[in-house]
């Protein structure tokens, strides 16, 4: 459709964060500002007896300790979603390994880090719970589907001619993401500014509103820049919260910056998952039944449920399924989203099943797939928007050369390594919201978008500045764009792969709001070459507005303004949905397919090829898309062969809180990746034909090693990750 | 982190004279910043050690001396080293990261401390932190610690891999001592085993300054070679490593060493192993004999029984390795 709209452009902002000129929260200046350092509990389970302040107090430059004695009583429960219940020093309990206790605010950082340190707390603990079998379970709330029967899957497996029913698990893993969080919060009397490492302005605004008991009106939230979320910077965390409220204590801005140790506790995590996964099949490998059951981790205090069995309701044409999810509580902090939540924990069980199943029926994984291939959804019979997953299996499997794959294991060697293919597939449902974009035309033929939405490191503002200039007609570099902060228009949260189809849909939508303003003025002009001349008629490119069947015939934005006495036009947009899910299903799909050489002797695993198929509607920027299919594509290969966060189990802490020890892959192991952009044109999404690409790179790429290492050893490990150990 | 007085003294004899209980010298600093980022080192003073003239690498018929401040990046790179000390090579490049290589010392190297998780939480017991407080790696997050050599005091590992090397070709660790003397210490006699006081992890006295590690030249030196298991491609401490050289001659094994990495609170050579391959062809059998030998008296604390058959595994490849 056009030139600018999926070109590999560079980032927009690319120059600014290379140079170090692109401030993020902790890089802000303030006057008068004042540091802020967390003191973390040292127990998992229990009560705090006493807080010794004097040797903090007396570190020179600390100013405040702001404790559960003397912390403002704030409103902590959360809603769901993205709002979180929080612990914020109202109590003397504790209920989770690393919960903040205290908050030191001092002169500078250095201060407030040696007074932290000074600070004595003594306990009385309890026995904390550290497993998800030892943890009491509790139901998952209806909101979050807890259970599908779709008919008898239970009678349906029984009878079945070929089963497969195995546990897998997945352990508790940290998002990471490079920049850690942090909050500068400021009042000004009863309003709240604070600027935070948010994936979304306005759902963060509405938490603090509700915490501090703010009209909305009071509180501005600004994210300019955000070097990765992967879902931890989602919700509004403890450490924000009592920036806040130092700051109105001390009456001056508080900064709180999360150390790296810090990072494990109270921003979130993938809950571990206990996952029983049973699937029965006639001869032919056609699907009779599949069960999926997940009980995964969450809180004393709050419901966090890592959706799982999502997959296995809509993934394959099975005529009977039963999926359930249970909860269990353990003394940690309340999970969170994390890349792909639910779906890449259950594409590890659901699609090493299906590989288990393939050895069973002795098909070819691709061809089981195919044979199970659901042309409506599984659930209802509706519609695929579009699903281009058949394609996403040919081109991958092509590209990385699936046909050289003999099945047997342990059947394919280099040199003394043994080589193991493995695919899986992957999905990600398209979520959608509402949004708005307000651009300005203006006398000089520049426009300037604003919309509410972060940039989390995934490319919005490059991406966004490709769509305002493509519908405008103007240059990618006349177009100034502005980002995350309340006081422009709404957008959704960076989360669910949801941002760009919504902000983008609405851009387009005001870009051409706005450029229809202009064409409306010239074609009444008297002066314009355009006068008269019917508006549909009319192209833009370059800056300039002309008839597209006699290109000479036209003029400049610039000079159609100026004669109008130098004018600035608005394009609003405030678009809703597209066509409704009961309609029609809406899903990207994708194909994933690793090598992997093991040493028989060793049980080292190395990935060394990874082919990524994805069908996503229209791809905005070629070259942004293949760093996101990149970015959870290695995040995979962490998870399928390293990442694990450990406790030790006799007393609830986190013995890995650093990333020595917290292993997520470095450049040795990631091989060269190979993602392809499959074609697809999905006009029923939204208004850009976008599904969304953040999430569905790192869903199926544990399942998809796992695959080549049974594939390579005949090793079917069920238990992430596959450490050396596991091989022997 | 706690404030400190930091000083950059223009000698050894300057930096020696300034140290004291809570002062600690510092180089790259890849090792003792992190430390002191947990707390579990709380300094006083830091005696800026990294401008003293101790990085030359000089290289002779009898040798390598390598000053104690060359960086791991460049003692890797250099052209003696690696032609005839493949194995001090290749430890060097299986540690850190390249980052860290840039900045890392071989003094410091060969006292890094352990990456026991418990030594490093100063909110945990810790014998070697705290003397008598206990060792919460017992029964603990203990995958990562000893299989021999460890004590009911401390289960830690020595995390240097380069130390393991200068093992297995008979290093001597140059040191300047508080009264201006020099001494020349084996490494085989450098470091101590935790007993019942783990804090103290070689024979240094407070105030010695490495000033040069000198690697003698040998026959086993030079067909040596560095096996480093671990569970990612880089910058991750050894799970098990095996540090082999084999000296032949007319078809027999004339010399062996065999030292492991990753299972004891020191490099741990294994003599009885080096003995079952020296007088053979170091043929195949030879070699299951070694790797049988060199598990012997290992013993597991729950998570790290595995690493008793990957030592067994791995001792036999690097030995495949330099019987090639």
């Amino acid at each position: 459709m056009s030139t600018l709209v999926g070109a590999p452009i560079d980032r927009v902002d690319g120059l600014r964060k290379i140079t170090g000129t692109a401030n993020y929260t902790g890089d802000l200046p303030a006057n008068q500002l004042a540091h802020g350092v967390l003191v973390l509990s040292t127990i998992a389970s229990g009560r705090i007896t006493r807080i010794d302040e004097a040797a903090a107090r007396a570190v020179p430059g600390v100013l405040e300790i702001i404790t559960h004695a003397n912390a403002p009583r704030v409103k902590t429960e959360g809603q769901g979603g993205v709002e979180r219940t929080l612990r914020v020093l109202q109590d003397d309990r504790i209920l989770y390994d690393r919960e903040p206790v205290a908050v030191v605010i001092a002169d500078s950082l250095e201060a407030a880090t040696e007074g932290a340190a000074a600070v004595r707390v003594e306990y009385e603990a309890e026995p904390p719970v550290t497993t998800i079998d030892a943890g009491v379970k509790l139901p998952v709330d209806e909101d979050d589907e807890p259970e599908l029967v779709r008919g008898d899957a239970e009678a349906a497996f029984a009878a079945s001619a070929v089963k497969v029913d195995a546990i897998y698990t997945t352990p508790m893993e940290h998002h990471n993401p490079l920049e850690p969080h942090a909050t500068l919060a400021e009042w000004d009397g009863a309003l709240l500014t604070v600027h935070e490492s948010t994936q979304g302005v306005f759902s963060a605004r509405k938490r603090f509103a509700e915490i501090f008991d703010l009209p909305l009106t009071d509180v501005r939230i600004v994210a300019k820049f955000i070097g990765g979320g992967f879902g931890s910077k989602g919700s509004v965390w403890p450490h924000a919260v009592l920036a806040a409220m130092a700051a109105r204590l001390l009456a001056r801005p508080v900064k709180i910056v999360l150390q790296r140790s810090q990072m494990f506790g109270s921003v979130g995590y993938r809950p571990e998952t206990r996952q029983r996964v049973a699937l029965g099949a006639n001869s032919d490998g056609a699907l009779t039944s599949t069960i999926h059951e997940v009980t995964s981790q969450t809180s004393m205090f709050d419901d966090f449920t890592e959706s799982a069995t999502a997959i296995s309701k809509m993934l394959y044409a099975s005529p009977t399924a039963h999926t359930k999810q249970t909860l269990a509580r353990t003394n940690q902090a309340t999970p969170t989203f994390m890349r792909a939540p639910g779906e890449s924990s259950g594409s590890f069980a659901l699609e090493s099943a299906m590989d288990e199943l393939a050895y069973a029926t002795k098909l070819d994984p691709i061809e089981l797939r195919l044979r199970n291939y659901a042309e409506t959804d599984p659930n209802d019979g509706s519609a695929y928007s579009s699903k281009s997953l058949r394609a996403c299996y040919e081109m991958g499997a092509d590209s990385f050369g699936w046909s050289k794959r003999t099945p047997e294991t342990r059947s394919m060697r280099a040199g003394r390594m043994l080589v193991g293919y493995g695919m899986a597939t992957a999905t990600y449902p398209t979520y959608r919201s509402g949004a708005a974009a307000q651009i300005r035309i203006n006398p000089d033929g520049s426009a300037i978008l604003q919309s509410g939405g972060a940039d989390i490191g995934t490319g919005a503002y490059t991406v966004f500045t490709q769509v305002a200039a493509e519908f405008l007609g103007i240059a990618l570099d006349r177009v100034n764009i502005d980002l995350g902060d309340t006081l422009f228009p709404l957008a959704p949260i960076a989360g669910g792969s949801m941002l760009t189809a919504s902000v983008a849909s609405a851009i387009k939508v005001a870009a051409l709001d706005a450029r229809g303003k202009v064409i409306a003025l010239a074609v009444a002009d008297q002066s314009s070459p355009l006068h008269g001349a019917s508006p549909t008629e009319i192209s833009a490119e370059d800056g300039r507005l002309f008839v597209a069947s006699d290109r000479a015939r036209g003029e400049t934005y610039a000079a159609i303004l100026d004669r109008h006495d130098g004018i600035t036009v608005e394009g609003n947009a405030q678009t809703q949905m597209g066509p409704s899910e009961e309609q029609y299903a809406m899903h990207a799909f994708g194909a994933q397919f690793a090598e992997v050489h093991v040493d028989p002797d060793l049980g080292e695993v190395r990935v060394k090829r990874f082919t990524g198929a994805f069908a996503c509607g229209r791809i905005l920027n070629a070259k942004t898309a293949r760093s996101q299919f990149l970015g959870g594509i290695t995040w995979g290969i962490g998870m399928a062969l390293t990442e694990q966060t450990r406790l030790d189990e006799r007393t609830g802490r986190i013995m890995t809180a650093n990333l020595g020890d917290y292993l997520i892959p470095v450049h040795a192991d990631v091989p060269h990746v190979e993602t392809i952009l499959v074609p697809e044109d999905d006009p029923l999404v939204n208004e850009a034909g976008v599904k969304g690409i953040g999430e569905i790179g790192i869903v199926g790429v544990a399942a998809a090693i796992a695959n080549a290492v049974y594939h390579a050893t005949g090793k079917r490990i069920r238990d992430l990750p596959i450490t050396p150990d596991k091989l022997l | 982190m706690n404030a400190f007085r930091y000083e950059r003294p223009s000698d050894a004899l300057g930096a020696i004279a300034l140290h004291a209980p809570r002062a600690q010298y510092i180089a790259g600093g890849t090792n003792l910043l992190d430390l002191m980022k947990d707390d579990v080192e709380t300094p006083e003073l830091i005696i800026d050690i990294s401008r003293l003239p101790y990085s030359a690498i000089e290289s002779s018929e009898a040798g390598v001396r390598v000053g104690a401040l060359a960086r791991m990046s460049d003692v890797a790179d250099d052209i003696a080293v690696a032609s005839r000390f493949p194995i001090v090579a290749e430890a060097l490049l299986a540690g850190a990261s390249p980052q860290l290589r840039n900045m890392a010392t071989i003094g410091g190297n060969i006292l890094q401390r352990t990456r026991c998780a418990y030594f490093r939480d100063p909110s945990q017991v810790c014998n070697k932190r705290e003397a008598g407080s206990g060792c919460a790696a017992l029964g603990g997050v203990n995958r990562m610690h000893a299989v021999i050599g460890a004590s009911d005091d401390c289960i830690a590992t020595n995390p240097s891999d380069l130390a393991v090397a200068l093992t297995a070709v008979d290093a001597i660790v140059h040191v300047q001592g508080r009264a201006g003397e020099e001494r020349a210490i084996p490494i085989t006699d450098f470091y101590l085993l935790p007993g019942t006081t783990p804090r103290r992890e070689n024979v240094l006295e407070p105030g010695d300054l490495i000033i040069a590690v000198e690697i003698p030249a040998s026959a086993v030196a030079h067909n040596s070679t560095y096996l480093k298991i671990r569970d990612r491609a880089s910058y991750e401490f050894a799970l098990v490593s095996v540090g082999a050289g084999l000296e032949r001659t007319g078809g027999v094994v004339r010399a062996a060493r065999i030292v492991l990495g990753g299972v004891a609170p020191k490099p741990w050579r294994v003599s009885e192993a080096e003995a079952r391959i020296v007088g053979t062809s170091g043929d195949a059998g030879a070699i299951d004999a070694a790797a049988d030998a060199a598990i012997d008296g290992m013993r597991g604390y729950g998570e790290n029984d595995f690493k008793i058959e990957l030592v067994r595994r791995a001792v036999v490849r690097a030995l495949q390795t330099v019987a090639a």
